[in-house]
């Protein structure tokens, strides 16, 4: 008797004891992520910040792993091994790929981390269906319904991801796939959805819920491929901190399935801060959350496009890189304006040594970055820091929008769309109203570009044919080093 | 082809149409080049430095005998006579005025392009031998204008007393107009502007000079200020004369092409300024100058002691400088019609440049040219139909832009009523993360975006622990599912944390630098 009660005893005071390590470590790990985000918020205490969230993930691992060891109905041993070998694979994956990715292809590599919540929500909505199936119990509503927008999340996070991945990497093409009536299509899949969601909502059971279930997931998976299939390379930095956004939904999902307030704070914490992030670059590109997600670049001003090429800007001039060094040798004020071209030519290097040698010969030297420069937001930023630019050189549009009439020479360096006046002066093209850098107000404009061809979005650039722009056409990396070469 | 240089001979012409720099340049476009004996002489250019550039030196029929000529004016008679026929004469030659000219250019089966009809659009400004040589003007006003002038231009303290900067006005704002401010201001000269076109007032600010304003508005579509009105004259004069009483140093530079320019300074306003001002009349010629004053071609001091200098042959006074500027002009305009470097020149009559400088045409009167409206004014008006379109959309009603928030507020409320007890606290803990997760990115700066982005990614791995708390389920499906989530988390949790510190590892650097 005295043995049982013992028993009882020592198994109620483990269990509040796990409770309250639970509450300790998942309020310090969600107040480590809170400051992680804050902290990457500003240059200073970025580093911190990202300490912070290691932190705070490490802490809530730990925790969760002790608690799992005493709770698992396996056995703690088994269930141990069992994560650490999950972890050991995951880590070993993750850590090769952080590792040996080049800074450029750095879109590509977040895009496809996105997938992975995805899959992970996916699969953890599976599971806690598994565990706790469709019952006669007051909160079964509610827990179906999680599970529901915790799998339909995930699956759009998935596939949306998958599909924003191949086309940063180029290996899809980053045209918009313009379906016929594809809004309908998206909000015929949406609304049957919600009602698969209400159905698995009144079935009991494994059997009797995994149909619903299923189809639903597959439904999901084919909303978000179709979704971001629908949207041009142009947008994608938007699409990625979007997907970005719904990876943490999904985790938010996941957790109030499970009941896990961790997952909840975290997920929404994420969530909201990538929609926040998502609105910030839409705002820099001028367009609205609805026209980007609604589809490719342009929808509803597609019958106005394709003006832009038609028309014809006369002759453009070319130069050679030992002009365009004297040019240099002879300005005062030189603005650097990078585009993705820089990143494909992997440029960013010389770009920064030219930059050096200017700066070292008394210029003037700042880098002018658009918001939607490359890929994703900061793409520039994160190419130039890899290469040294000290980044007080680097100014955002904004800030040096006002000053290019007093600029000596822009040196563009594979920048499109984002210094085309026909932004400006022609409103029927596809580009119309999204903010440029007025690079065409400097003394002089050189222009480094792989060929004449248009850029992302696919309009031709005027800028290109103006009297004070000369063309330096070829690669950008080798066009920068010969011009490095020819100021020595 | 081969280009012929003449000798220049009207009276005190020191410049030259090419120099050695040039000619360079036209026989990389082709181009033979031959030079008279002696044509850089007053320009300080030997021959033999035209020899080193590989032009050849010859004599006077030479040159003009050549397949193309280029040089400062139209050919006189007995230069016309040397010309071959069907050869290509680029000068300038007023075709407008010069109706003689131009018959007897077309009787020799000429081609003729005028260098002073270069339409006044900005493709065309390379080729603009007025817009290079008003500039050389300009410069060379100011400094005729301080050395006649007993002062300095720059204001100092010293121990031997205060001085007090020079005020110079510049009336008319071409190129001219701001070689002079320019100049002006670079040698410490306090410096005023007028023109009746208000919207130079930037560029006059641009240079630091500061815009005097005429109670006129004129508009031009040529480049050129039109000629005004006599009511319009009257006040614009009394804004010129109050202010040339107030300044040390007038610079005019009005001119109006074909015609007498326009007065600018009455004997009356010349009157009222102060003894030893200077004023400098770029407008003077024979048929009428901007000061009423004026002797053209020459510099006199009037009775109340205002020097009043009248040269109009200022480009000549910097004649190395003037022959580089307008030898590049004929290079320029070369490199137009020479687009295959062939050393054949090829007159495109549907390239407007070309067009309005063409007198004639293998023999054929091709002047006047059809008109050409464009000046600078595309340019400047490409902001403003962006800032027509940046205007607000339409205001909508209260209802249409609030409508979801209600509907969202409504759902909400109804959703926590029909929740059970045990999912109310995480309703909470949900919203308050919503609002921190909004806030404490709201001053993220632009070039963390992407960091800050990776980051949210690796946090977003806490799905985690959802597949931890199941991987110790009994059921081996869960179990094994679980493990396989757990697995793809783990790649991101780690991949993510470490991918964020190499891009901030990177930035740290850098702002070491």
């Amino acid at each position: 008797m005295i043995l049982v009660e013992d028993f009882i005893q020592r198994a109620v005071a483990l269990a509040t004891f796990l409770f309250s390590l639970q509450s300790v470590a998942y309020i310090a790990a969600a107040l480590l992520f809170i400051l992680a985000l804050a902290g990457l918020s500003r240059q200073k205490t970025a580093q911190r910040g990202n300490t912070m969230g290691i932190i705070g993930m490490a802490v809530a691992l730990f925790a969760t792993l002790i608690i799992v060891s005493f709770t698992a109905e396996v056995g703690g041993a088994i269930a141990v091994l069992l994560m650490l070998v999950a972890l050991a694979i995951g880590a070993g994956i993750g850590i090769y790929k952080a590792k040996h990715v080049q800074m450029t292809a750095m879109p590509e590599l977040v895009a496809m981390l996105h997938s992975f919540v995805g899959a992970a929500a996916v699969i953890v909505g599976f599971t806690s269906f598994l565990t706790t199936p469709g019952a006669d119990t007051p909160e079964n509503a509610f827990h179906m319904g999680e599970v529901g927008l915790a799998v339909f999340i995930g699956a759009v996070t998935l596939t949306g991801s998958i599909v924003a991945y191949l086309k940063l990497s180029a290996k899809m093409s980053g045209k918009p796939l313009t379906l016929p009536g594809r809004n309908a299509i998206n909000l015929g899949i949406v609304i049957a959805s919600l009602l698969l969601i209400v159905w698995l909502i009144f079935t009991r059971g494994v059997v009797a819920g995994l149909f619903p279930l299923v189809l639903l997931t597959i439904l999901a998976l084919l909303l978000g491929a179709h979704l971001v299939l629908a949207i041009g390379g142009g947008d994608m930095p938007v699409v990625v901190s979007m997907l970005n956004s719904l990876s943490g939904w999904a985790a938010a999902m996941a957790g109030f399935t499970l009941g896990n307030d961790l997952l909840i704070i975290t997920g929404a914490l994420v969530g909201s801060s990538g929609a926040y992030l998502s609105y910030i670059m839409c705002q820099g590109m001028n367009r609205s959350f609805a026209s980007v997600i609604l589809g490719g670049f342009g929808d509803g001003a597609t019958p106005k496009s394709g003006g832009g090429e038609a028309k014809d800007y006369g002759d453009y001039t070319t130069t050679t890189p030992e002009e365009v060094a004297e040019m240099l040798e002879a300005a005062d004020s030189v603005v650097i304006a990078p585009g993705y071209g820089m990143a494909v030519a992997q440029a960013q290097f010389p770009v920064a040594e030219l930059a050096r040698k200017l700066i070292a010969k008394g210029k003037d030297v700042k880098f002018g970055i658009h918001p939607v420069a490359g890929r994703m937001p900061g793409h520039m930023n994160v190419l130039l820091a890899e290469a040294k630019v000290p980044y007080d050189n680097v100014y955002e549009m904004d800030e040096i929008d006002d000053d290019f009439d007093s600029v000596d020479v822009v040196l563009v360096i594979g920048a499109n769309d984002t210094v085309n006046p026909a932004a400006l002066t022609e409103p029927d093209s596809p580009i119309a109203g999204m903010p440029v850098m007025h690079v065409w107000e400097a003394e002089k404009v050189v222009v480094s570009k792989r060929s004449m061809g248009a850029g992302y979005a696919g309009v031709q650039n005027p800028l290109f044919f103006n009297d004070n722009t000369d063309m330096l056409l070829g690669d950008a990396k080798e066009s920068v080093e010969a011009i490095n070469a020819a100021l020595q | 082809m081969r280009i012929g240089i003449p000798k220049e001979t009207g009276g005190g012409q020191t410049l030259v149409a090419g120099t050695p720099d040039t000619v360079v340049k036209l026989q990389k476009l082709g181009y033979e080049v031959v030079v008279e004996a002696g044509a850089g002489e007053a320009a300080s250019i030997e021959d033999a430095q035209y020899e080193a550039a590989g032009a050849a030196i010859v004599d006077r029929a030479g040159a003009w005998g050549a397949d193309m000529v280029t040089c400062l004016n139209a050919p006189d008679e007995a230069a016309l006579g040397l010309v071959r026929e069907g050869a290509v004469i680029i000068a300038r030659m007023n075709p407008g005025g010069n109706p003689d000219l131009v018959d007897a250019l077309a009787h020799k089966g000429a081609t003729a392009l005028a260098l002073d009809m270069v339409p006044r659009i900005s493709r065309a400004q390379a080729l603009d031998v007025r817009s290079s040589m008003m500039n050389v003007a300009g410069n060379r006003a100011v400094i005729e204008a301080a050395n006649a002038f007993g002062r300095l231009f720059g204001g100092q303290v010293t121990a031997a007393g205060k001085v007090n900067p020079a005020k110079v006005y510049v009336i008319g704002v071409g190129v001219a107009g701001l070689a002079a401010i320019g100049a002006a201001g670079a040698m410490g000269a306090q410096v005023f502007a007028s023109d009746v076109r208000a919207e130079v007032a930037d560029q006059v600010e641009s240079l630091g000079a500061t815009f005097v304003e005429i109670p006129v508005v004129q508009e031009s579509s040529d480049g050129y200020a039109k000629a005004l009105t006599d009511e319009q004259q009257n006040k614009v004069l009394e804004v010129y004369a109050k202010q040339a009483a107030e300044c040390d140093i007038v610079i005019t530079t009005a001119q109006v092409p074909g015609r007498p320019a326009p007065l600018l300074l009455t004997a009356e306003a010349i009157r009222s300024m102060k003894p030893g001002s200077v004023v400098v009349d770029m407008g003077a010629s024979e048929l009428g100058s901007n000061s009423e004053l004026t002797r053209p071609n020459e510099s006199y001091t009037t009775e109340n002691g205002v020097t009043i200098i009248g040269y109009e042959d200022l480009p000549s006074r910097m004649p190395g400088l003037a022959s580089q500027l307008f030898g590049q002009n004929i290079v320029n305009l070369m490199k137009l019609v020479t687009k295959e470097k062939n050393g054949t020149p090829v007159f495109d009559m549907d390239d407007e440049v070309v067009r309005g400088m063409t007198a004639t045409l293998d023999g054929a009167i091709m002047w006047p040219p059809p008109p050409v409206s464009v000046s600078a004014a595309p340019k400047e008006a490409a902001p403003e139909p962006a800032a027509a379109e940046a205007a607000p959309e339409p205001e909508k009603s209260a209802f249409e832009k609030h409508w979801w928030k209600v509907l969202v507020g409504v759902l909400a409320v109804a959703l926590v009523f029909a929740a059970p007890a045990s999912m109310q606290s995480h309703f909470v803990v949900f919203a308050l993360a919503c609002v921190v997760g909004f806030y404490v990115i709201t001053g993220v700066s632009h070039s963390l975006h992407t960091p800050l982005m990776s980051v949210t990614n690796a946090v977003s791995g806490i799905i985690i622990i959802g597949a931890m708390l199941l991987i110790g389920s009994a059921d081996p499906v869960v179990a094994a599912l679980s493990f396989i989530a757990m697995t793809i988390a783990s790649i991101n949790v780690f991949g993510g944390f470490l991918v964020t510190h190499r891009m901030l590892k990177m930035f740290q650097g850098s702002s070491e630098d």
